[in-house]
């Protein structure tokens, strides 16, 4: 269950300590709990776990690749590991490592990704994944989560190191907007409906999930009743929540800090397509690399705002039968 | 035993997991036979006389494991899990056959005894240096074996994992290096070649290195691997200087990688080694 708070207002924690917290907690009770890290300990935090964890808690250097594959062994002998790099280089550079060594060899292991898409800012072009969900999403059986604040982050961080395969979690690693309230519990595969509504149908994730509600105020003022879902699980899709607000809304945007040919635009149009065909807009990333910049200007680059997602409601509503 | 027959034991199952080698190859007509071939003594140390395993208990918690990365010598390791009785030998006649559990590179999704996933070269590696530190971290007192190619070792994979293990100090951790001299497009030396040579990589990457002059020969393999086990701090690495498709009849002079002999090449093949095993027997 959850409380939604929505209220645009900056969370003064950083998204990286819901994980740090949610595994603080775990380590205390699970020794065959482990973290790997890629020499960014000091951008996530994680040098709490190695000062209090030491045994559970290993720097692999600027190594990525080796880094996975030591997940992969150490979680055939039984451990739950999660491994953390930077998005691109948890997913690009080591992509081979996820999918065979882990991926098809049906062990678990949790790959961080931090900084996804621009919130890697300043760290620019080189550091900001657009695409890190789409190679997850390629691999059978994966799970792939994009979540959004601090209190979704620790959820649903406890609930993958009960996982047995795969899964790629994208982290926010500062501050973000606080979406939901302490206590709030997620389901990995189960959207959750933060405003009901019967014109349309926002579906968002991650950092486009305060921008929905926001175009929901928006589109409320307007006379237009929007529903808002956040689809933090990408894969497995919650289909039928989905389905349903195809069926009771007609139309539906979605929102993601993502190119929208591979992600969760795609991930549900795939659906609509077979299942329920109805109009659908596509806010995300279109076909683009990344740049360097502040988050704002780049959400305003990439059209990723409240104003796009209240634009593209208005032309899904136009293409209604 | 004394050590001279135990020597004499092993050159036997050496040259059982040849002959077997050769009809699990024979058997799908074509496939990996020089590194297959070029690790079978290697095999016959490991599998008969060092490494603590349960064929019936293949997944045994403190089992010592093996690793092998250089995932294209599949069916050496099938010759040998059959030999030892991990499932019957006849069912790694299969190999690549529709529905097999016996694929050309090795796969703990199918095969009995196999524990990690190889193929995609270097992978291994780090499988296995994972494997000896979560078996640290657990407290276990076992032994990872790893082996990997001279070719493989192209691999930047190879030396990330080199220079992990060699920080973490992993002793439990034997890396078996089939130093062929052969990779797929031809002599290693002409493709790629190894700078100061591979024992002087690990050595500069942290390891203890053992030089194997005769990696082909069980005593040696055997002498090497005991003295590994003597070795504190730090991982181990036998270079052992083997000669790839090692009696196979038709692959030893070429080296070739992978081999698709004729029906009469196969039968030559398989009964030069059986007469091999027969006089190896006899001493």
């Amino acid at each position: 269950m959850f409380t939604l708070i929505g209220k645009h207002e900056k969370d003064p924690r950083a998204n990286r300590d819901g994980y740090v917290e949610a595994m603080l907690e775990m380590m205390a009770e699970n020794d065959k709990l482990i973290h790997i890290d890629c020499d960014l300990m000091g951008c996530i935090n994680t040098g709490k776990l190695l000062k209090a964890f030491p045994k559970q808690t290993f720097n692999a250097g600027i190594a990525e690749q080796n880094a996975m594959g030591v997940a992969a062994g150490m979680a055939a002998t039984g451990l739950q590991v999660f491994m953390h790099s930077f998005g691109c280089f948890a997913s690009r550079r080591a992509f081979d490592q996820a999918f065979l060594a882990a991926g098809y060899s049906q062990l678990p292991v949790h790959v961080i990704g931090s900084d996804p898409g621009v919130t890697a800012a300043f760290n620019g072009a080189t550091h900001m994944p657009f695409e890190d969900c789409a190679l997850y999403m390629t691999v059978p059986d994966a799970i792939v989560i994009d979540a959004c604040d601090f209190v979704q982050v620790k959820s649903l961080t406890k609930q993958l190191a009960g996982q047995p395969g795969l899964s790629y979690m994208r982290l926010i690693r500062k501050g973000f907007t606080t979406v939901y309230a302490d206590g709030s519990e997620f389901e990995i595969g189960k959207g959750v409906t933060l405003r009901d509504g019967t014109d349309v149908t926002l579906i968002a994730s991650g950092i486009l999930v305060d921008e929905a509600l926001k175009a929901e105020e928006q589109l409320r003022a307007q006379g237009v009743s929007a529903r808002v879902l956040d689809l933090h699980t990408w894969k497995p899709l919650d289909d039928d929540l989905v389905l349903k607000a195809a069926a009771e809304t007609g139309c539906i945007v979605t929102a993601e800090n993502h190119q929208v040919s591979c992600g969760l635009g795609s991930a549900v149009t795939n659906l609509l397509a077979e299942k329920h065909p109805v109009p659908v807009e596509r806010i995300g990333i279109q076909d683009q690399f990344g740049q360097v910049g502040p988050q704002e200007f780049l959400m305003e680059q990439y059209h990723l705002t409240a104003a796009d997602i209240v634009d593209a409601a208005k032309r899904a509503m136009a293409r209604k039968a | 035993m004394n050590k001279q027959e135990k020597m004499h034991a092993l050159q036997v199952f050496a040259e059982q997991i040849r002959v077997e080698t050769l009809k699990v190859i024979a058997s799908r007509g074509f496939g990996h036979v020089g590194g297959s071939m070029s690790m079978a003594d290697a095999m016959a140390v490991l599998y008969g006389e060092i490494m603590q395993i349960d064929p019936q208990n293949p997944r045994w918690e403190d089992r010592d494991w093996f690793v092998l990365s250089k995932g294209h010598g599949g069916p050496v390791m099938y010759a040998t899990l059959g030999l030892k009785g991990y499932y019957p030998m006849e069912s790694a006649y299969t190999l690549n056959q529709p529905g097999t559990d016996f694929p050309s590179h090795t796969d703990r999704r199918k095969t009995v005894g196999v524990d990690l996933t190889t193929g995609s070269l270097g992978q291994g590696m780090s499988e296995a240096v994972g494997a000896a530190l979560g078996s640290k971290a657990q407290g276990r007192t076992n032994h990872v074996f790893v082996a990997v190619g001279d070719g493989e070792c192209d691999e930047g994979q190879i030396w990330e994992a080199a220079q992990f293990a060699a920080h973490y100090k992993l002793d439990n951790l034997v890396c078996l290096v089939d130093d062929n001299g052969r990779q797929l497009d031809g002599a290693v030396a002409d493709v790629m070649s190894h700078g100061k040579g591979l024992g002087a990589k690990f050595d500069a990457f942290g390891w203890h290195v053992i030089d194997v002059a005769d990696g082909n020969d069980v005593e040696q393999i055997y002498d090497a691997l005991t003295a590994a086990y003597a070795v504190k701090g730090q991982p181990i690495c036998l270079i052992l200087h083997t000669v790839k498709g090692k009696g196979a009849t038709f692959a030893e002079s070429s080296g070739a990688h992978s081999s698709q002999p004729t029906k009469e090449q196969w039968d030559e093949a398989i009964a030069a080694a059986e007469a091999r095993l027969a006089a190896v027997r006899a001493q």
